[in-house]
C-alpha cells in the first residue's frame, strides 16, 4: 500500500467521522431543542404542529404552587448539597494526595464508590437501615444522600488539580512561620480554586438533578423538582411541562455558563497582573 | 497543630478523611450490609417482615423464571446500549482529538452542556421526537410517508434511544482523555516509517485509546443496567428493567426482603463485571508499562 492511497483513505475516513460526529450533536440536543420550541407553542396539546407563540404556559406554570414549592426544596437542598461537598470534599482530596496513611488505597476506592453503584441500589439500602433502625425520612438524611452521591466527583476534581499543585509552595509557606491553616489558606486554596468552584458547581447540578435516589429517601409528601416532574408526566404530556423544562434548562445551564464565565476573566484579569510583577 | 505532630502526621489525615469516611460507613457500607441481612428476613404482609431466617426470598429469586427475564433483559439492553456508545462515541472523540478547529473547546464544552441539564427532562424531551404528535411522525404525516402514526414511543428501542442520549457524553469524554494522553511524536513517526494513515490509526492510536474505550464501555454498561427513570418514562411496562422491579418490588408491593434481595442481586452482577473489567484492565496496564 503507498502512502498515496492511505491518505485518501485517510481523507476518507476523515470525512466519515466529521460527519458521524455532526449526527451525534444534533442526536444529543434535537430533542432538547424540541422541548424548548414546543413550550412557547400555543396549542392545547404537547406536541407538534406549531399552531403559534404563546407564552401562556409560562403563565400557567408561575400560578403552580405545587412546581414552585418543589422548585424551593430542590434549590434548598442543593445549595447545602454544593457547600457541604466541597468543603469535606476538599479536605478529603487534600488528604489523599498530600499524605500517606494505612488504608488509603482502600479509601480512595470506596470514595468514588458512590459514583459507580446505581442509585436504585443506594437508595433501596439506606431506606432498608433507616427502616431497620426504625427512623423516619426526614430532609436532613435526604440532603446527606445528596452528599454522599456529590462526593466522588468533588473528590476526584479536586484531586487532579492538587496533583498538579507542587507541595513545595506549601512547606515553603509553613517554613516561613506560617500555621497550618494560613498555609492551606493561602497557598493551598488560591491554586485549587478554579477545581473548588468546579466541583461545587457539579456538586450544585448533581444534588438538583437527582432522580431515583430521591425518590427512595425523600420524607412522605416532599417533591423534589425531578420526583414532581415525574409525577406530573404520570398525569399527562402537557406543554406546562416542556416550559418547565426549558426554566429548568435556563437554570441549570445558566448557572454553571456564568460561573466559568466569571472564573476566566477572573484568571484572565490575574494573568494581565502576573508579569508586572515578575519585572517588578 | 499538635504536639509533637510531623508534618504529614497520619493522624492529621484521618482528621480531614473523617467526615467522608463517616458518611461513606454510615450511608454506603452499612445500608448495603443490612441489605443483605434483610435478605434472609422472613416477608409477613405488605409493609411488615420478621426478623426470622428464612432463604424463602433466595430460593424464590433462584428459582421463579419472571426474576431472570428481567435480569437477562437488563443485561442485553446494558450491553447493548454500551456497544452502540462505543460506536459512535469514539467517532466523535476522535475527530475533537484530532480536528485543526480553532474552538475545540467548545466541542468539548457541548459535551458537558448535557450533564446540566436535568436527566429528566434530557429523557422525557424524546416524548417530543418519538410520540405520536412528535417531530418524525409529524414529519412523515405531512410528507405523506406514512398514514398512521409509528409506535416509536414506549418500545425497547426507545429506552435504548434514552440510554444512549444520556450515556454519549460519558463515552466520548473517556476515550477522548485516553486519546488526549497519546505522545502525538509516535503517529508522526508511525508514518514516516511509511505506515498509511489506517495503518498509523490501527497500530498507534486505536490500541493506545482502548482503555479510555473499555472504562467508557464498563460506565455505560453498569449505569444502563441500574437505570431507573429511562425505562419509566419511555418503556412500555413490559421494558421494566431490573431498577423498575426493585422499586416496584419496594414501593408498590411493600415486599422489602425481596426487594433487598433482589438489590444485592444487581449488586453483585454489576460488580462482577466490574471486578473483570479490574482484572482485565490491570493486565493492560502491565502491557502498556512493558511496551512504553
Amino acid at each position: 500500500m503507498t502512502a498515496r492511497t492511505g491518505d485518501k483513505e485517510g481523507r476518507w475516513a476523515w470525512r466519515l467521522t466529521g460527519f458521524i460526529t455532526v449526527c451525534v450533536y444534533i442526536f444529543m440536543f434535537a430533542p432538547i431543542i424540541a422541548t424548548v420550541v414546543l413550550s412557547f407553542n400555543s396549542s392545547m396539546f404537547g406536541g407538534f404542529p406549531m399552531t403559534g407563540f404563546s407564552l401562556q404556559w409560562y403563565v400557567k406554570l408561575l400560578g403552580n404552587e405545587q412546581v414552585l414549592a418543589a422548585f424551593r426544596t430542590s434549590l434548598w437542598i442543593a445549595v447545602v448539597t454544593a457547600i457541604v461537598t466541597t468543603a469535606v470534599g476538599l479536605v478529603t482530596a487534600f488528604a489523599l494526595v498530600r499524605f500517606d496513611f494505612r488504608g488509603k488505597q482502600i479509601l480512595s476506592t470506596l470514595v468514588i464508590l458512590p459514583a459507580l453503584v446505581p442509585e436504585t441500589i443506594l437508595g433501596v439500602g439506606l431506606l432498608v437501615l433507616i427502616k431497620a433502625v426504625d427512623q423516619p425520612r426526614t430532609l436532613l438524611i435526604l440532603v446527606l444522600g445528596h452528599i454522599l452521591l456529590a462526593v466522588p466527583y468533588v473528590v476526584l476534581i479536586v484531586q487532579a488539580r492538587m496533583v498538579g499543585v507542587r507541595r513545595v509552595y506549601e512547606e515553603a509557606a509553613l517554613s516561613l512561620g506560617a500555621s497550618r491553616l494560613a498555609s492551606f489558606r493561602e497557598i493551598t486554596l488560591p491554586l485549587l480554586l478554579p477545581a473548588v468552584i468546579a466541583g461545587a458547581l457539579l456538586a450544585f447540578t448533581i444534588s438538583f438533578d437527582n432522580t431515583s435516589a430521591s425518590l427512595f429517601w425523600r420524607p412522605a409528601g416532599v417533591e423534589t423538582m425531578p420526583t414532581q416532574i415525574l409525577s406530573m408526566l404520570k398525569i399527562s404530556i402537557s406543554p406546562e411541562i416542556n416550559a418547565l423544562g426549558t426554566v429548568m434548562i435556563l437554570v441549570t445551564v445558566g448557572i454553571p455558563l456564568i460561573g466559568g464565565l466569571i472564573l476566566q476573566s477572573l484568571t484572565r484579569l490575574k494573568r494581565r497582573g502576573e508579569p508586572k510583577e515578575e519585572t517588578q | 497543630m499538635t504536639k509533637g505532630w510531623t508534618l504529614y502526621d497520619p493522624r492529621l489525615a484521618w482528621m480531614l478523611v473523617a467526615p467522608v469516611l463517616l458518611l461513606l460507613i454510615f450511608f454506603l457500607l452499612l445500608p448495603i450490609a443490612m441489605m443483605a441481612v434483610y435478605t434472609f428476613f422472613t416477608f409477613v404482609t405488605a409493609g411488615v417482615e420478621q426478623g426470622t431466617l428464612t432463604v424463602a426470598n433466595w430460593h424464590e429469586f433462584f428459582t421463579d423464571s419472571y426474576y431472570h427475564g428481567f435480569l437477562l433483559k437488563t443485561l442485553r439492553v446494558g450491553a447493548m446500549t454500551a456497544l452502540i456508545c462505543g460506536v459512535f462515541g469514539y467517532f466523535p472523540a476522535y475527530f475533537i482529538w484530532a480536528t485543526t478547529f480553532k474552538h475545540k473547546w467548545l466541542l468539548l464544552l457541548l459535551l458537558i452542556v448535557p450533564f446540566w441539564i436535568s436527566f429528566t427532562i434530557r429523557t422525557f424531551s424524546w416524548i417530543n421526537i418519538l410520540g405520536e404528535q412528535g417531530v418524525i411522525n409529524v414529519t412523515l404525516l405531512r410528507l405523506g410517508l406514512i398514514h398512521e402514526p409509528l409506535q416509536m414511543l414506549y418500545t425497547e428501542g426507545a429506552v435504548i434511544l434514552g440510554l444512549l442520549h444520556f450515556l454519549l457524553p460519558y463515552m466520548i469524554l473517556n476515550v477522548y482523555v485516553s486519546l488526549e494522553s497519546i505522545d502525538r511524536t509516535l503517529i508522526s513517526a508511525a508514518r514516516s516509517m511509511g505506515c498509511t494513515s489506517a495503518q498509523a490509526f490501527r497500530e498507534v492510536t486505536l490500541p493506545l485509546s482502548l482503555p479510555g474505550l473499555a472504562a467508557g464501555l464498563l460506565l455505560c454498561f453498569v449505569l444502563a443496567a441500574g437505570s431507573y427513570v429511562t425505562p419509566q418514562l419511555l418503556g412500555a411496562g413490559r421494558d421494566a428493567l431490573f431498577g423498575n422491579l426493585i422499586y416496584d418490588t419496594i414501593m408498590g408491593q411493600l415486599n422489602w426482603p425481596m426487594g433487598a434481595t433482589l438489590s444485592i442481586v444487581l449488586f453483585v452482577v454489576l460488580g462482577f463485571f466490574a471486578a473483570i473489567y479490574t482484572r482485565y484492565m490491570g493486565m493492560s496496564q502491565i502491557v502498556k508499562g512493558l511496551g512504553g
